[in-house]
């Protein structure tokens, strides 16, 4: 490759053709309150794990969604599962069950 | 004298199938017993106290029924006439055939039929003084109350109310052919009984001869044909019922025998599939007393996982994962059931299996040292939702002059349990270790929580070498060592019983005398024991959150009935989620310790906004 002295960042282009969305149907069928979720973040501002790293359940969420699901894979691990984020959810998503619901599509689909 | 007849082989090869088929059940599970349960269980069967202790319990629950009898007195009766009944008739018989039989060893089956072999007439008038007549009173009147038992059984089918119980199991096909069976096995000896009395006018008691020689009267054709055809449905019955009986929830019959033996030699359930729980999964008679306690049956409609279905489907090899997940594991039918099988960890067994597939990565928690201090408090995650409580305990802890360290004053490393309840224990227990290294490091004697959930695992599955208390337990100690002075406000409030902390953690009266001392406490339709769940419980895996409002919102209006001016409970957990739907104002006990005492004006709901006007 031609050095031109300078590097461009990642293209960070999203195609909707080509995301994986097998997981998100999965974990959609295993937990359809996922559906609710505005975005707001409360769940991440709660986060007993984001206190210590930055683990963040809303990025998590919107990953699925746009079918990118292979960065998940290790941010999932980080859960601590107290389930303080579902407490304060605005729109009650059953946030502990995504998660296991994500495991579980993980597991599954490899 | 003729002892044999033919239709005493359907009797006799269910007797041995049954027999083989315990002996059997016995034989794997004493084997498959760990070695230390091998080793309590040889050393309890020879200690005279835990065999009476053993004997006692089988008495009073298998064939009295005591626990039924408290839940309501029709309920404890009919089973009592079934069991107890029953058994005395096998007792008297096998008495009363000797009278006619000296032989040391009778065939099994002579007692069982002895009035078909046996029927002579009681002709003079002394005669009614003598050992036969008596048998023969004894035996109709135990036929008569085991007979009461089953018109009871038969009215409970269609008013259970009557007995106590809103909602009955729903039966498969290997229990209806069973129950069809038991339920006949009495009126055809009865019949039986009566009919051979009747046509050899003799040989029955008050009750089989006056109802046979009133039969013969009134129906046509051959008497001793149609006794002879009673005769031999009684056995086929007994020997069918004997037969379905491993395959049917009668199982719960032998075995329930074994497990009171286990548990008094002190065997305890195990976190995995093992003998211990398959004995307690046998013992399950499905009597469905479960249903009723059931929040999510009552409050929420959910009417397909509780105990009873989640037991038969382990015993038929497949439990579905929605009836693992769908639990609040508040411990309710666990304090119901009338067997004392421990249905939580039955649950949390099939969880392990789902959940422990999974891993996790917690290499980002980094371990600092938390300083020293003679108490350490951990106020949990839970509590950080709920900021009064762990400014209100700082607050108390400061005036008491308490040399203390807050643990978690900076984000909680979860205690672990919430991971458990999802059955996902290695990981768990890696969050457990990080936990226990930062207590061990402050080298405090004691450890406060305010959060039941952690409490119940720091005593479980931590091993700390040091005390642990809820902090309602230590407040009441400040209280009464005189480190705080309370004054009572005179507010009426109700106590909320928290799962972890009651059922769980069998602390039912330090948080009411604490309020007592404060407060004046007004009472509530449910609590200690039979309290309910607020419904936000950690261990509800699927449920949507409209339902888990159901089961809040009937909680609330149960503790509420006597019009409280606060709900007080123990728990953040509880808080929040009572918190969201009450009208009435929602409150952590230490909260109201620390507003009751005199000299600190702050009240913690104003201190919310500037915390350190409370904890300085």
């Amino acid at each position: 490759m031609i050095d031109f002295g300078y590097t461009l960042t990642r293209d960070r282009q999203l195609d909707y053709d080509h995301g994986d969305f097998r997981y998100l149907k999965l974990v959609k069928s295993l937990e359809p309150s996922m559906d609710l979720c505005i975005g707001c973040g409360s769940c991440t501002a709660t986060c007993s794990a984001a206190g210590f790293t930055n683990f963040n359940i809303r990025k998590l969420h919107t990953v699925i969604r746009r079918g990118d699901p292979e960065s998940i894979k290790a941010e999932l691990k980080k859960c601590m599962f107290c389930g303080k984020c579902q407490l304060v959810c605005p729109r009650g998503v059953n946030l502990r069950n995504l998660i296991l619901a994500m495991n579980r599509a993980i597991e599954i689909l490899g | 004298m003729i002892k044999f007849n033919l239709f005493v082989l359907p009797f006799s090869l269910g007797l041995i199938y049954i027999v083989y088929s315990i002996v059997m059940h016995y034989y794997r599970w004493i084997r498959a017993l760990p070695a230390v349960d091998k080793v309590k269980l040889s050393a309890g069967i020879r200690t005279p106290l835990k065999v009476l202790a053993s004997l006692k319990e089988i008495f009073l629950e298998g064939l009295i029924h005591r626990k039924l009898w408290k839940r309501n007195p029709l309920l404890g009766y009919m089973h009592m006439s079934f069991a107890f009944g029953w058994f005395l008739l096998i007792v008297m018989g096998n008495l009363e055939s000797r009278v006619y039989h000296g032989a040391y060893i009778n065939a099994p089956y002579y007692p069982i039929f002895l009035k078909f072999f046996i029927h002579d007439r009681l002709v003079l008038f002394f005669e009614i003084f003598t050992v036969p007549a008596f048998f023969r009173f004894i035996m109709d009147f135990l036929l008569l109350f085991v007979l009461s038992g089953l018109v009871l059984a038969w009215i409970k089918r269609k008013q259970s109310k009557w007995f106590g119980m809103k909602q009955t199991t729903r039966h498969n096909f290997f229990d209806r052919v069973a129950l069809t069976c038991l339920w006949l096995i009495f009126p055809m000896r009865l019949l039986a009984e009566s009919y051979t009395a009747g046509y050899f006018h003799g040989g029955g008691g008050f009750l089989t001869q006056n109802l046979g020689n009133l039969l013969i009267m009134i129906t046509p054709g051959p008497a001793e044909l149609i006794a002879y055809f009673f005769w031999w449905t009684y056995s086929l019955v007994l020997g069918l019922f004997f037969i379905m009986m491993p395959y049917s929830r009668y199982m719960h019959i032998p075995s329930e025998l074994l497990l009171i033996i286990f548990r008094n030699c002190g065997i305890q359930p195990k976190k995995w599939g093992s003998s211990f729980s398959d004995l307690e999964v046998r013992s399950c008679s499905r009597c469905g007393v479960c249903i009723d306690a059931c929040q999510l049956n009552f409050a929420a409609g959910i009417n397909t996982i509780q105990a009873v279905y989640l037991i038969r489907s382990q015993r038929e090899q497949y439990i579905p994962d929605h009836i693992a997940q769908t639990c609040m594991l508040c411990g309710r039918c666990q304090e119901a059931c009338p067997v004392g099988i421990k249905i939580d960890s039955l649950r949390l067994i099939k969880r392990r299996e789902i959940g422990s597939g999974q891993v996790s990565d917690f290499s980002y928690i980094t371990n600092s040292h938390p300083g020293f201090a003679d108490v350490v408090y951990f106020a949990g995650c839970m509590s950080h939702l709920t900021p009064s409580i762990p400014i209100a305990m700082e607050g108390i802890f400061k005036e008491a002059g308490i040399n203390y360290l807050f643990l978690d004053r900076n984000g909680s490393i979860c205690c672990g349990r919430p991971l458990m309840l999802a059955g996902k224990d290695k990981q768990a227990n890696e969050l457990i270790e990080f936990n226990k290294t930062l207590i061990r490091q402050t080298r405090a004697k004691l450890l406060v929580t305010s959060c039941p959930i952690c409490y119940k695992i720091f005593r479980e599955e931590y091993n700390l070498p040091i005390r642990i208390q809820h902090h309602s337990q230590y407040l009441l100690e400040l209280v009464k060592e005189g480190k705080i002075a309370l004054q009572s406000q005179h507010r009426r409030v109700v106590y909320h019983d928290p799962c972890d902390l009651g059922r769980g953690g069998n602390i039912y009266e330090a948080p009411r005398e604490l309020l007592g001392k404060i407060s004046d406490l007004v009472t509530s339709e449910k609590d200690r024991a039979d309290a309910l769940c607020c419904g936000g419980s950690l261990a509800l895996m699927s449920t949507s959150m409209l339902t888990k409002n159901e089961v809040t919102s009937d909680a609330l209006q149960s503790l509420l009935a006597n019009d409280p001016d606060i709900l007080v409970t123990a728990c953040p957990l509880c808080k929040k989620t009572f918190s969201k739907l009450s009208k009435t104002e929602v409150r952590d006990i230490a909260e109201l310790v620390h507003d009751a005492i005199p000299g600190r004006s702050t009240p913690i709901v104003s201190a919310l906004k500037n915390p350190e006007a409370v904890i300085s």
